[in-house]
């Protein structure tokens, strides 16, 4: 594991700015919440009168003047959004950054197949993600703690869940992604999972658009369903787990045949 | 007794796309040999290189390198192969100790001890960060990574760019260390000097094909000579004369050239000529690389 072992030390920083940004976000947000807890009945009523925008981000699913709620519609903003770059963007210079900064030379040079390249990178890019996920629900919780309530276990678990879960199929397809490209791949990732995000709101907005949902990672981390219906939307997880499958044995198939430069 | 093979290569042939890299090279390199690999920018010395390391794939045509195929057994190769390549760069956030001991780790070997003993003779603290190294400093760090597990080939890229003389030197002289040891050193370069002063035995390429093959000191045996004219001779006077290539630029007072055809013929022009002074001499290494490249 000498690879996934230089692949977690040389994230490390990368791994805690993000954690910690998201983190601190949600738990900002949650402090804040006793003191906009009464004003809620007001936000509740603008939001409800916003027409597509209120559906568009779920927010006519949701009782804002409860911290699930709330929680829900913030957690879904900052984490669903911020740990979707954050995964594209690890994923997609896992593969594509050897060549880029000419490290390929050393490292397939030495004699490690280039499977198992594949598979230590993919395990840290996977670890990554778990780790800044954990980090999230930490700060998550206490700061829960911190302003008295009690903690929503199985939602909260689930919603986080949902979020682990789109990280990971976004960073399976950008990882697939990586194999391709030799520099500047990250702008392909925001790409991914920014495009992931818009054809979910397009989805939420209009019928005709639902078929969307089967393509959008986001589709499944929809908190107002997760708390109403207290499980995963299978339907559209599916699609996603496969797209996640595709893009890893992409990586594997381009990889191993690739010229490295 | 045949010698046996440390590069093997027949009909080796690799394509980027369109573009040409090498084209059906034969190259044999015997073990325990010091090998030059002589040829231009862009000639395909790089390229034959990455092909036989797995960089790349191979188009067409085969290669075996210490008795082991390259497509199938590319880790056996690179178990017992140390690889420099002419432009070595390594991970930003790591000090030089770490990147030897990365290099190591992914061998499996402990090479510790040989690392800090080669750090002291190339003269390189280990604390340092790469980042922040020289390319000349990088150099030297990609060298012991390339030779502290003792390889039974050494592949060198164009190895001495960026090496002061005085480094040079002592680069050089660790290669003879593991030559001595029974290790096949290869190495390309287009500084003829280094080849002829420390290999065995060298190898030109040109567009992507091997035009020449052999002991150093048989190389210069091409049969061709060099000429150097001393007087008012124009040089159309030999323009016309099969065998002449034109080596270097007109001289103030006479010509100079690489002639491989009838002597007497030359000389019975000479003789109608008003010269001061004429020099017959073997080629240099230098001289028939212009030879082969001019022509």
């Amino acid at each position: 594991m000498t690879i996934f072992k230089q692949e977690i030390r040389s994230q490390k920083k990368t791994v805690l700015i993000w954690s910690l940004s998201i983190g601190l976000l949600i738990g900002l947000c949650v402090l804040m919440f006793p003191e906009m807890e009464s004003q809620m009945g007001d936000v509740n009523a603008i939001f409800s009168k916003m027409g597509s925008f209120t559906q568009a981000f779920g927010m006519d699913k949701l009782n804002f003047g409860t911290l699930i709620g709330f929680y829900g519609v913030e957690a879904g903003n900052m984490l669903g959004l911020g740990g979707a770059f954050f995964a594209a963007i690890i994923a997609v210079s896992s593969l594509m950054k050897e060549e880029r900064d000419h490290t390929a030379e050393f490292l397939f040079t030495h004699p490690v197949p280039r499977i198992r390249v594949i598979t230590e990178k993919l395990l840290s890019v996977f670890s990554n993600i778990l780790i800044m996920n954990a980090i999230v629900l930490i700060l998550s919780i206490l700061s829960i703690l911190l302003i008295g309530e009690s903690i929503f276990w199985k939602e909260l678990l689930l919603i986080h869940f949902a979020y682990l879960l789109m990280q990971l199929e976004i960073a399976g397809i950008c990882f697939g992604v990586s194999a391709f490209l030799t520099h500047g791949g990250i702008g392909v990732g925001i790409g991914i999972a920014g495009l992931m995000y818009f054809l979910n709101i397009v989805a939420n907005i209009t019928e005709k658009a639902k078929p969307l949902k089967y393509i959008s990672a986001f589709s499944y981390t929809e908190t107002s369903d997760i708390i109403r219906s207290g499980d995963l939307a299978v339907r559209y997880l599916v699609p996603g787990l496969i797209f996640m499958v595709i893009g890893i044995v992409l990586s594997y198939a381009k990889y191993t045949r690739k010229d490295l430069r | 007794m045949e010698k046996e093979l440390a590069i093997e290569t027949r009909a080796l042939t690799k394509f980027y796309g369109k573009s040409l890299g090498i084209r059906d090279l034969d190259l044999s390199v015997e073990k325990g040999d010091f090998f030059g690999f002589i040829g231009p920018n862009g000639a395909g010395k790089s390229t034959t290189i990455r092909t036989l390391l797995g960089l790349i794939r191979k188009t067409r045509g085969e290669a075996k390198v210490l008795g082991y195929d390259i497509v199938d057994d590319k880790e056996e190769i690179l178990k017992r192969t140390g690889y420099l390549p002419s432009e070595i760069w390594f991970y930003h956030d790591m000090k030089v100790k770490d990147a030897l001991k990365y290099s190591a780790d992914l061998r499996k070997t402990d090479c510790k001890e040989r690392a800090s003993e080669l750090c002291k003779r190339l003269d390189l603290d280990p604390n340092r960060k790469v980042e922040d190294l020289s390319l000349g400093n990088r150099k030297k760090v990609g060298i012991i990574c390339a030779v502290q597990h003792h390889p039974e080939l050494l592949i060198l890229d164009e190895p001495t760019s960026g090496l002061d003389p005085l480094m040079q030197k002592e680069f050089f002289s660790i290669l003879k260390e593991e030559n001595r040891r029974g290790a096949t050193i290869f190495f390309s370069s287009h500084i003829l000097s280094e080849v002829q002063a420390y290999c065995k035995s060298a190898a030109f390429i040109k567009e992507g094909k091997i035009l020449l093959s052999d002991k150093v000191g048989e190389l210069g045996q091409t049969g061709a000579r060099k000429v150097t004219i001393l007087g008012d001779v124009p040089k159309e006077r030999f323009s016309d004369l099969p065998g002449v290539t034109f080596t270097e630029s007109e001289r103030d007072e006479g010509i100079s050239f690489l002639y491989k055809g009838d002597i007497k013929l030359l000389l019975s022009i000479l003789s109608k000529e008003e010269i001061r002074d004429l020099t017959i001499t073997e080629p240099s290494l230098e001289e028939i690389f212009m030879h082969y490249y001019e022509s």
